[in-house]
């Protein structure tokens, strides 16, 4: 199991849509067989069609913004007293997140394909929101299935989706979180993939979603890259570039003009959630050694029991909060590429605290797991070191959850 | 030698009516009471599908759903359902038994120790949803040679091509799935269309066992006579719900139900 140089990782898969021989694949029934064919005869045309890529060029620039700031954190560095500390602040981008990137290439497929409108997955509502948003532009109608859990605790983010005409329905099966959106997002798709255009919110599902996923996050590291070479005059070499995983496409449009790099030279390290401190359950597969599964039609590490079905997962953040992850970041984490770590809920709302305490940004509990490694590993290190952190959404959206968590909450 | 699912069949066909197929989730609604109910329905059912669980499900409707959550509330695991089979196989009247459900369950237990404890409880047949041709042609070889009948599926989107391909590597059945939709919707195609569409699965292969399943209820099931067999899943699923709702015994509601599909295609 090796990476290939110079091929975009999305696409070093064998015939059936395995990394490494042994995650992902396309574990769907009959019934989507034909419709994801379709997709991925589009895509691999689209992708390679000019127009297309001059017409996503112009959405990120003049709809997203680009390029979203890459911005020295001086009073942390300062504070931390080892590597200088930087963040890319990927929530600058429109709607707040990096699920914009992956919305916007969903609805230009939709539109190729002809089909009316978009059905989604969500749990943080930032996907949902970003699917809102582009369905809006580009005259598509947009239904985000979302976990009563998830509407509960992420508020603005649902009334975002209402407000852009969206319709969510709520899925009240199993753990009411983001497993079971996907799970109906799915199901949906099964009996309604003649009409409806389904994207999946992050690097996960089916090979063709992965690929359409990365495809589009990974305008964020050709961003980094760029701004990398300009703060240093060349990319520097003792570089670490800090994300969290969900699913795992921020990560892995954060760190994809890089796996050709050699690890000493610049390290990659996945942040996953690793629950309450004193809860058995977490969302942290690749760090805490989980096995393999099959879950939403690809193999990848999952938290799951002995009989193999999927565990409850708990996360203060939403966007973790899921059992399963990439088949691309299970496939760097066995060839090594990657390192994984988790961090718990108390050190993401730690590290929430002292990064807005210290800086003007605010990043949401996502990243804050992120910067909860930054934090940790900094003081280790001397400041030839530059540590990158992904900031890739706003605290806007948990702004409940921080409030009755740590007492109060201010932008 | 015949497999028993032919020899089913065979018999159905000797009586000029479809097989009569039943699904319901082994532990549904304690593991005792899913015994019961196969015992029972076996009166008049041809072939049994077992439903063993899995808490992700991407092809159920709401009904199956319920009945797989019931379940697996009440600790039904992988052994339990070989258990359950291989009780129900000793029973006077047992019936064909098909498993049925995901992938992820196979996978976590180990394909070969799945299959074979499936052959030393009695299961006859396998219908494994997410795992379609061609991804499915070793495991299918696999129960080939354990006298297990690998079911493959083909759906309303199943091209010709592809459909030549799957028949011409299937077992002793395929499963025709009658519209795009989960288990359990309504059936929002006409009878008509449907038989139409199963009609170019019979003249690929005249001599395969093709059944049609989903939204296939006691209103519907007459509309379809023509068919090798008609699976009923759902609806018996949404009768153990409802007479767990009102107190009732679900085998003697079960048993009353299929009695009476069964009289509507014989
Ligand atoms: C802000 C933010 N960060 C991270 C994630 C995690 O997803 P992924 O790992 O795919 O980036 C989410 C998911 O909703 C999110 O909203």
């Amino acid at each position: 199991m090796k990476i290939k140089k110079g091929i975009p990782l999305i696409d070093q898969h064998d015939k059936n849509g395995f990394y490494g021989g042994k995650f992902g694949g396309n574990y769907i029934a009959e019934t989507l067989k034909k419709p994801i064919d379709d997709l991925t005869k589009l895509f691999e045309k689209c992708r390679k069609d000019k127009n297309f890529i001059k017409e996503r060029d112009n959405l990120y620039e003049n709809y997203v913004g680009k390029p979203t700031r890459l911005i020295k954190l001086q009073n942390l560095t300062d504070h931390l007293g080892g590597a200088q500390i930087y963040a890319k602040m990927v929530s600058d981008a429109n709607g707040g997140a990096h699920k914009i990137y992956n919305a916007i290439t969903h609805a230009m497929l939709c539109k190729k394909a002809k089909k009316k409108y978009m059905c989604t997955d969500t749990g943080a509502g930032y996907n949902g929101k970003m699917f809102s948003m582009v369905a809006k532009k580009f005259g598509l109608g947009c239904k985000v299935f979302m976990g009563t859990r998830d509407i509960e605790r992420q508020k603005p983010n649902c009334d975002a989706i209402r407000k852009n005409g969206a319709e969510i329905i709520p899925v009240t099966s199993g753990s009411k979180t983001l497993v079971d959106a996907v799970s109906e997002c799915i199901r949906y798709w099964v009996s309604n993939c003649d009409k409806a255009h389904m994207g999946i919110g992050s690097l996960v599902g089916p090979n063709i979603f992965v690929k359409i996923c990365g495809f589009s996050t990974a305008q964020i590291s050709r961003e980094l890259k760029i701004q990398l070479e300009e703060e240093f005059g060349e990319i520097p070499n003792k570089l670490k570039l800090i994300n969290c995983v969900g699913g795992g496409s921020s990560a892995y449009g954060f760190w994809s003009e890089f796996f050709d790099y050699d690890k000493k030279h610049i390290e990659l390290i996945g942040v996953e959630a690793g629950g309450p401190k004193n809860s058995k359950l977490h969302a942290a597969p690749l760090s805490k050694n989980s096995k393999i599964a099959i879950l939403h039609g690809a193999a990848a590490y999952c938290v799951q029991d002995s009989d193999g079905q999927i565990n409850e997962t708990e996360s203060c953040s939403s966007g973790l909060d899921y059992p399963s992850c990439s088949p691309i970041h299970c496939f760097l984490k066995d060839v090594g590429r990657a390192r994984y770590t988790f961090a718990t809920d108390e050190e993401a709302f730690a590290a929430y605290k002292l990064v807005t305490e210290l800086e003007e940004i605010s990043p949401s509990l996502e990243p804050a797991h992120a910067f909860a490694e930054a934090i940790k590993i900094a003081p280790k290190l001397d400041e030839s070191n530059i540590v990158v952190v992904d900031s890739c959404g706003d605290s806007i959206k948990d702004m409940d959850i921080i409030k009755k968590r740590l007492g109060s909450y201010s932008r | 030698m015949k497999s028993e699912i032919n020899l089913a069949f065979e018999k159905c066909k000797k009586e000029n009516r479809p097989a009569l197929l039943t699904y319901t989730v082994a532990g549904d609604n304690t593991k005792k009471k899913s015994l019961e109910i196969l015992k029972s329905i076996s009166e008049y059912a041809d072939i049994l599908e077992l439903g063993f669980a899995h808490n992700a499900p991407t092809a159920d409707g709401p009904q199956i759903q319920n009945s797989s959550y019931r379940a697996l509330k009440n600790g039904i695991k992988l052994k339990d359902v070989f258990q359950i089979v291989k009780n129900y196989k000793k029973s006077k009247n047992a019936k064909p038994c098909i498993l049925m459900g995901y992938y992820q369950m196979v996978y976590r237990y180990g394909e070969k120790k799945f299959v074979k404890k499936c052959k030393q409880s009695g299961v006859n047949g396998l219908i494994i949803v997410d795992l379609p041709f061609p991804d499915n042609k070793e495991f299918s070889k696999l129960c080939k040679k354990n006298s297990i009948t690998f079911v493959q599926l083909l759906s309303p989107t199943t091209s010709k091509e592809r459909m030549r391909k799957i028949i011409a590597s299937s077992h002793d059945m395929v499963y025709y799935i009658s519209m795009l939709s989960i288990t359990g919707g309504k059936l929002k195609v006409s009878p008509k269309k449907i038989l139409e569409n199963y009609s170019k699965i019979k003249r690929i292969s005249k001599s395969k066992n093709a059944v049609i399943g989903f939204g296939i209820t006691n209103k519907t099931i007459a509309a379809f006579k023509k068919a090798d067999g008609l699976v009923v899943g759902s609806a018996l699923c949404k009768g153990i719900s409802d007479s767990i709702k009102k107190r009732q015994n679900p085998v003697i509601k079960l048993n009353r139900m299929v009695k009476e599909l069964k009289s509507k295609i014989i």
